[in-house]
């Protein structure tokens, strides 16, 4: 097996689960978008959040948390976390989305723009602008390839990067069964396709749509903490770049699809690997702007998404 | 004579579902033609087919002997065809003035250029614009709501505000989409009489979709029936009022406006 | 022959701002950055005011076409400054050519921006044409002819009062005669609905590519006079951040207000410099004069409260699009 292989393999794992990151932002975009037709601008911070609150959640707690990462601890401050989001994601919905739902969207998206930056500035003054390192809590290191298995061993497979993937699997499915086998995900479903219809049918709309606000920040939470896990530098600004190519994933997929969502993050990911591998350290953003462009002409209902006509 | 507006068979498909199959309505020079069906018939799709929202999948749309399939819709309505929309569209942060104003910007002759050093063509241009625009409102009763934003009219006003700005786009058909939605009586009676002087005075065709049956078969020289996207009946009035499928089409309705 | 009234106003103000400029050399040059910096911003709104405001496209990379006519104007004067001649006269004929050409490089940037975003409405408008600033900025980051990531120095300093205020009061004269006319009319019903504005004859592409080069023209025009003024420009000066700054004008001036988004532009000019003369209060708490030093807090928390109290703005009267 050639080198030049190997080495498209590398780029390709590291793309997978950069990937995995971007897919569980996006579906909190997709998610939100899927109900109430807006994109939520201050997502991206949310992401950024959840990092944050591993990092102080380790610190406040160090009996608990601290000391010889375990699998045990990690998974703790991951639900912790995802906890802690999903509270924040649905505060932030009760009082500066819900007073104006029945505004212009514009309105709204201005509004998400102002959470998204008060919240960006507020991490800086809050946190520090300086950028923190996250403790560990794996113990990460590679795989031990064996020489059998020729050019492959040298291949560099992290077990962060293997959890990162697995975890990402394991939330998708959860949210699968969520949306696809319990009450609140018809109800959820129910509101994405007439959201007057499900009042009607008496679906408490605000519960619903506070639950998606949870669901899709502590997916966010937990991509804070999963990328926390594989780059231990963490800022307050980190959610902007991250939740804007999670954005550009979710468009590329399909926005209001799930499956979508989950498949242009992957996409993304690896786009981006590749980009750096094979073109251009600094062409990485600007490469993904054009794509999210080029989607938006060619075909702006995603991969995945349906397009709907406006009635006239 | 051959016909003003000639729609040809035209089918339009949206995703698996045929909103409009091969409908053929001719209009010619200053008729009154009504266009009726039960709700989801598809008559506000023959509207949008017309004026270039929509592009037909087959057939052919012809206005004045030229196609106008393809074309954007602002270039249908410099061919001379205008209309009004089943749930008003008006310029709701404009004045009452201004949205008729809108309507003329298709004559004009001057530009960016003109707009910035105000000669005086620009001037003169202007000024005759404001006269017919108040010509115009003043027939219809609305001149001296000319400041009054849009939005505080009543719905009665604004349903003519938007008859008035169709107008000034000088069209030879106008095309209405259920005018009498939401009127009184009162209101119907006057809009009947409005909608006959229109045709009159400004020698235009008009393709009237509506629902009251007093109001089409009071002032509708020919009428057409859609169900479900096809036309199942073409006549007079006294025609269609006693055409079978036409009857069974609305049977189980309740002819609350017969 | 008739001379418009708005005519007169620009004449007059023009006198005005080049007396006024003879006084700048004497100005306490704090007050003068500020003044300067005033007249920037106000070009800036009211030329995203005729994009966001007046036709209702959401734009929220403005800054981008800042940064090509910022850039483009710079390299000219750098590269060609001298071409005709080293005097006074020369240098500044010079200088107000590479303005126009950095505003008509922006308006092509804008042209390129426009065309696609056509058929993007509101949320998607709004990321794409931030994907275009990043874009442009990414450009200039890999330009070696342009500084790349070092930034951009060494430009002469020719703007002053009288050519910012000038140009400023151009924008305003220009933007506000458009609009005023049967003409401009169509981008205001574009703004209010688009499918109703075709329908009565008005070619929506048109007024849409019109807006979004026109602003970007001013945009660029704009840069020029800052890349001569602060002598120095670098590609992070002209983000995501100074877009926003420019649309939070706009935002709180009320969209499609003219007037409104000059006070805005003055008042949130202004806003930061005395933010930092809060900090400095003896006897305040610590906290507040932080909060006070970090003035996007403030303008994020602004912009959260406007839209759920009063979403028009100061002067605003507009909705914010079609109510649902």
């Amino acid at each position: 097996m050639s080198e030049q292989l190997v080495e498209f393999l590398q780029q390709i794992l590291n793309g997978l689960s950069q990937g995995a990151i971007y897919a569980l932002i996006a579906l909190g975009y997709t998610m939100v978008f899927g109900i109430l037709r807006f994109i939520n601008f201050a997502h991206g911070d949310i992401y950024m959040l959840g990092a944050f609150a591993g990092y102080y959640l380790v610190e406040k707690m160090p009996r608990l948390l601290g000391g010889d990462p375990t699998l045990a601890k990690a998974a703790a401050v991951l639900f912790l976390a995802m906890g802690i989001c999903a509270g924040l994601g649905i505060l932030i919905e009760r009082l500066c989305y819900r007073p104006l739902r029945s505004r212009p969207k514009l309105t709204i998206l201005i509004t998400a723009i102002g959470v998204s930056l008060f919240l960006e500035n507020g991490g800086q003054y809050l946190f520090g602008a300086d950028p923190k390192s996250f403790p560990e809590i794996i113990v990460d290191q590679a795989f031990e390839i064996p020489a059998s298995w020729g050019a492959l061993s040298s291949l560099t497979i992290l077990h962060s990067q293997v959890l990162v993937f697995g975890v990402t699997a394991v939330l998708l499915f959860v949210l699968r069964f969520i949306v696809l086998h319990t009450r609140m995900g018809m109800a959820m479903r129910a509101l994405s396709f007439n959201p007057t219809a499900a009042t009607l049918m008496g679906i408490n709309t605000d519960v619903v749509i506070a639950f998606t606000f949870g669901l899709g920040s502590a997916l966010a939470g937990a991509a804070g903490i999963l990328t926390s896990i594989q780059q231990p530098s963490i800022d307050p600004l980190m959610g902007i770049n991250a939740g804007l190519k999670a954005f550009v994933a979710a468009v590329l997929g399909g926005i209001g699809n799930l499956p979508g969502a989950a498949l242009g993050g992957i996409l993304i990911g690896l786009l981006e690997a590749l980009t750096v591998g094979y073109i251009n350290p600094t062409y990485r953003d600007p490469i993904v702007f054009a794509v999210l462009i080029l989607i938006l002409l060619v075909k702006p209902s995603g991969l995945l998404g349906k397009s709907t006509a406006e009635k006239v | 004579m051959s016909a003003l507006l000639d729609v040809d068979k035209v089918t339009v498909r949206f995703g698996g579902l045929k909103a409009v199959s091969e409908v053929s309505i001719q209009i010619h020079e200053g008729e009154l033609v009504g266009l009726i069906g039960p709700n989801g018939a598809g008559k506000t799709t023959v509207f949008n087919l017309i004026t270039g929202v929509y592009r037909p999948t087959e057939g052919s749309i012809s206005f004045a002997g030229r196609s106008v399939v393809g074309h954007r819709a602002y270039k249908v309505t410099a061919r001379g065809i205008a209309r009004t929309f089943q749930n008003i569209r008006l310029f709701d942060s404009l004045s009452v003035f201004d949205n008729v104003r809108c309507a003329c910007n298709m004559h004009l002759s001057h530009g960016i250029a003109h707009a910035l050093l105000r000669g005086p063509g620009f001037v003169r241009e202007e000024e005759g614009i404001d006269k017919t625009v108040m010509e115009l409102l003043g027939i219809f009763g609305l001149a001296e709501h000319r400041e009054t934003a849009c939005r505080h009219l009543s719905y009665g006003d604004q349903r003519r505000l938007e008859i008035v700005r169709a107008l000034a786009t000088r069209p030879k058909l106008l095309l209405l989409d259920e005018p009498a939605a939401g009127m009184n009586p009162t209101e119907k009676v006057e809009l009947m009489n409005l909608i006959r002087f229109t045709q009159e005075k400004f020698r235009c065709a008009v393709l009237l979709v509506e629902h009251d049956m007093k109001v089409v078969m009071g002032i509708c020289q020919r009428i057409h029936v859609l169900d479900h996207g096809k036309k199942i009946a073409e006549g007079t009035p006294e025609e269609i009022r006693a055409n079978p499928a036409v009857i069974a089409a609305y049977l189980g309705k309740e002819a609350d406006h017969a | 022959m008739r001379i418009d009234r708005g005519q007169i106003i620009l004449l007059a103000a023009l006198v005005v701002f080049g007396i006024a400029s003879t006084f700048g050399g004497s100005m306490n040059p704090y007050y003068y950055d500020i003044l300067i910096g005033i007249g920037i911003n106000v070009i800036l709104a009211v030329s995203l005011n005729l994009v966001n405001g007046y036709t209702g496209q959401f734009s929220l990379g403005h800054a981008g076409f800042m940064a090509v006519g910022a850039y483009s104007s710079a390299w000219i004067t750098i590269a060609f400054g001298y071409v005709l001649g080293t005097s006074f006269f020369a240098t500044r004929t010079s200088f107000v050519l590479s303005l126009v050409l950095g505003g008509l490089a922006a308006a092509l940037a804008g042209l390129a921006v426009g065309i696609p975003s056509l058929r993007l409405r509101g949320d998607y408008l709004a990321i794409v044409t931030l994907g275009f600033n990043e874009i442009i900025k990414g450009v200039i980051q890999n330009a070696e002819p342009l500084g790349a990531q070092r930034g951009l120095g060494g430009i002469p300093l020719y703007s002053n009062i009288f050519w910012t205020f000038a140009v400023a009061a151009i924008t305003i004269y220009v933007i506000v005669s458009l609009v005023n006319s049967t003409y401009g009319r169509g981008f205001l019903a574009v703004r209010d609905d688009e499918i109703a504005a075709e329908a009565m004859g008005i070619n929506t592409t048109k007024y849409k590519v019109l807006a979004f080069t026109l602003g970007a023209f001013f945009a660029g025009i704009a840069g020029g006079l800052y890349a001569h003024f602060k002598q120095f420009i670098h590609p992070e000066g002209f983000g995501f951040l100074r877009s926003v700054d420019i649309v939070v004008m706009v935002i709180l001036g009320g969209m499609g207000s003219t007037v409104g988004v000059c006070v805005a532009a003055v008042l949130l000019t202004i806003l930061p410099e005395l933010l930092r003369y809060v900090s400095d209060i003896p006897g305040l708490p610590a906290w507040m004069g932080q909060i006070a030093d970090n003035r996007m807090i403030l303008y994020s928390l602004l912009l959260i409260i406007l839209m759920i109290t009063r979403p028009q703005g100061l002067f605003g009267t507009a909705r914010l699009g079609r109510k649902k």
